[in-house]
């Protein structure tokens, strides 16, 4: 009796996990190039003595849906998609090299390129540093050329130009700041083949419709683990008043 | 209790913002020198319940780990300095900066405030102000009985004055530029102040070092792009919805729970 409640209980507690992962996908419905999280579940099995009827149902975060959110053009300089595979190489709040396909690109105080969520940009050598212009291009490369402030549009000028990867997806891991990286600490190299459209921004991947549909079914789940408890319940009610007529 | 509530509850807040921000906007749609702001989102920060790569035994690790993500959050609100439209008005105190620049205006508490709003008007001693009658920086005085006013491209004020065939000029409109216009914060009646991510204000001459010439009997109009604004509205509030929808479900997972049990 009691493996029955305490598996019904685990179950339920998952689902209410994957209900949370479900409902964070849901919540950045409007994030600029946030990668939807897939859950799945998988079964643990108790090994012991006596029959091996104790399996429970776990669930794992088993990734990042890499599939490409749908891009809206904005028409401002700074904003970027990266089209197809690839990343946006930032620096992390830790100073280690992350990846990011949000494109929300920005200028702060200092100068220095930044994400929409204040991560610098990576450039060839270190966070990207943009001098005073009067008219900003970025390239299909991601080269970045500006018109120095003040002078003619003759003197156009490359600056830098933003680090687009390409790793392998499965390696990368979504850290606890919701930037993608390589384990171990290890950084990708540029990749050549990364094309960006400026003047357009990628939006959330998260497929409404899916997302909905995986509510229902949580929902469901959920109620089914909850009648296991019940019925559990009712055995040992069953089971007690037996014990009381046989005393 | 449930994160699934208190996730969804996250999304809602940030539709709320948003919805907030597009209201905004199309409410300052006619408003001169406005400048439409968009909001920035960013998933919140994930928990790690199972670590992958966590050893399972001395040579096997998990392959894959679990993270809840907690939501999202507005992360700022950024204000896009795209061009305004030039109207015409033909006034001769209204001025429109064309490309880069800020208007500097003195606040009443002695602090600079900027502005990209040029509906200027003439105090009661001659001095020329804002609509709300702060002093434009750095001062122009309009001597009384001036017949006409012409302000040039680069700032400079000249007025006619009775019985002297030539204009005299009485002073120059300086704009000032920043590294980063985006850093500004708007304080409302159409003014930004100064922060430390904007950068220090630079002065200079309408139409020098990358400075925007001035077009005189013109206004800025606001840049908010109504259509855009539009479809905004129409995916924040069913963005909304859906988050709601997860809330009622999480709501009735509970219930379900305390049914039955």
């Amino acid at each position: 009796m009691d493996e029955m409640v305490f598996l019904a209980m685990t179950g339920a507690k998952q689902t209410e996990y994957a209900q949370a992962i479900n409902s964070n996908n849901l919540a950045n419905i409007s994030t600029t190039g946030f990668r939807a999280d897939l859950h799945s579940f998988s079964s643990a099995p108790i090994d012991g003595p006596g029959i091996d009827s104790r399996i429970n149902a776990v669930v794992d975060s088993y990734g990042t849906d890499f599939t490409e959110g749908a891009v809206s053009t904005t028409g401002r300089s700074l904003d970027i998609a990266v089209e197809g595979d690839g990343f946006i190489a930032v620096q992390g709040p830790d100073g280690e090299e992350a990846y990011t396909r949000a494109g929300d690109l920005r200028i702060n105080g200092g100068g220095l390129l930044s994400t929409g969520a204040g991560h610098l940009v990576m450039g060839d050598r270190g966070p990207v540093a943009i001098p005073p212009n009067s008219s900003l291009l970025i390239g299909g490369d991601g080269t970045i050329s500006l018109q120095p402030l003040g002078q003619g549009p003759e003197t156009l000028a490359i600056v830098d130009r933003i680090k687009l990867v390409n790793p392998d997806r499965g390696q990368l891991q979504k850290g606890s700041d919701g930037l993608l990286r390589l384990p171990d600490g290890e950084t990708a190299d540029p990749d050549a083949s990364v094309r960006i459209l400026s003047g357009a921004l990628e939006q959330s991947n998260v497929n409404i419709a899916k997302t909905l549909v995986n509510m229902i079914e949580l929902s469901r789940q959920y109620e089914m683990q909850v009648n296991v408890i019940k019925t559990a319940e009712e055995n040992a009610d069953v089971a007690s008043q037996m014990m009381r007529l046989g005393g | 209790m449930t994160q699934a509530l208190w996730i969804a509850k996250t999304g809602l807040d940030a539709q709320q913002t948003r919805m907030a921000v597009v209201s905004n906007n199309l409410a300052n749609v006619n408003t001169t020198g406005f400048k439409q702001s968009r909001v920035v989102f960013e998933d919140l920060l994930y928990q790690t319940i199972r670590q992958p790569g966590g050893q399972t035994s001395q040579d096997t690790e998990l392959p894959s780990g679990m993270n809840l993500g907690t939501g999202v959050r507005v992360v700022a609100t950024e204000k896009l300095f795209s061009q305004g439209s030039i109207l015409q008005t033909d006034n001769a105190l209204d001025v429109a900066i064309k490309g880069r620049g800020f208007f500097q205006v003195l606040m009443p508490d002695g602090d600079p405030a900027y502005t990209r709003d040029g509906a200027f008007q003439r105090n009661s001693e001659g001095d020329l102000v804002t609509a709300s009658g702060y002093v434009v920086q750095p001062s122009i005085n309009i001597p009384d009985g001036a017949q006409t006013i012409t302000i040039g491209g680069d700032g400079v004020v000249t007025v006619k004055l009775p019985g002297i065939p030539t204009p005299t000029q009485v002073g120059t409109l300086e704009t000032v530029d920043f590294i980063n216009p985006v850093g500004l914060q708007p304080i409302g009646e159409n003014l930004f102040i100064e922060t430390s991510s904007s950068g220090a204000p630079a002065q200079g001459t309408p139409g020098l070092n990358g400075l925007g010439s001035l077009a005189s009997g013109a206004l800025e109009g606001s840049n908010v792009n109504v259509v855009a604004e539009l479809v905004n509205m129409i995916e924040t509030q069913r963005a909304y919805e859906m988050n709601s929808k997860a809330i009622s479900t999480s709501d009735q997972m509970m219930q379900y729970l305390n049914n039955n049990l």
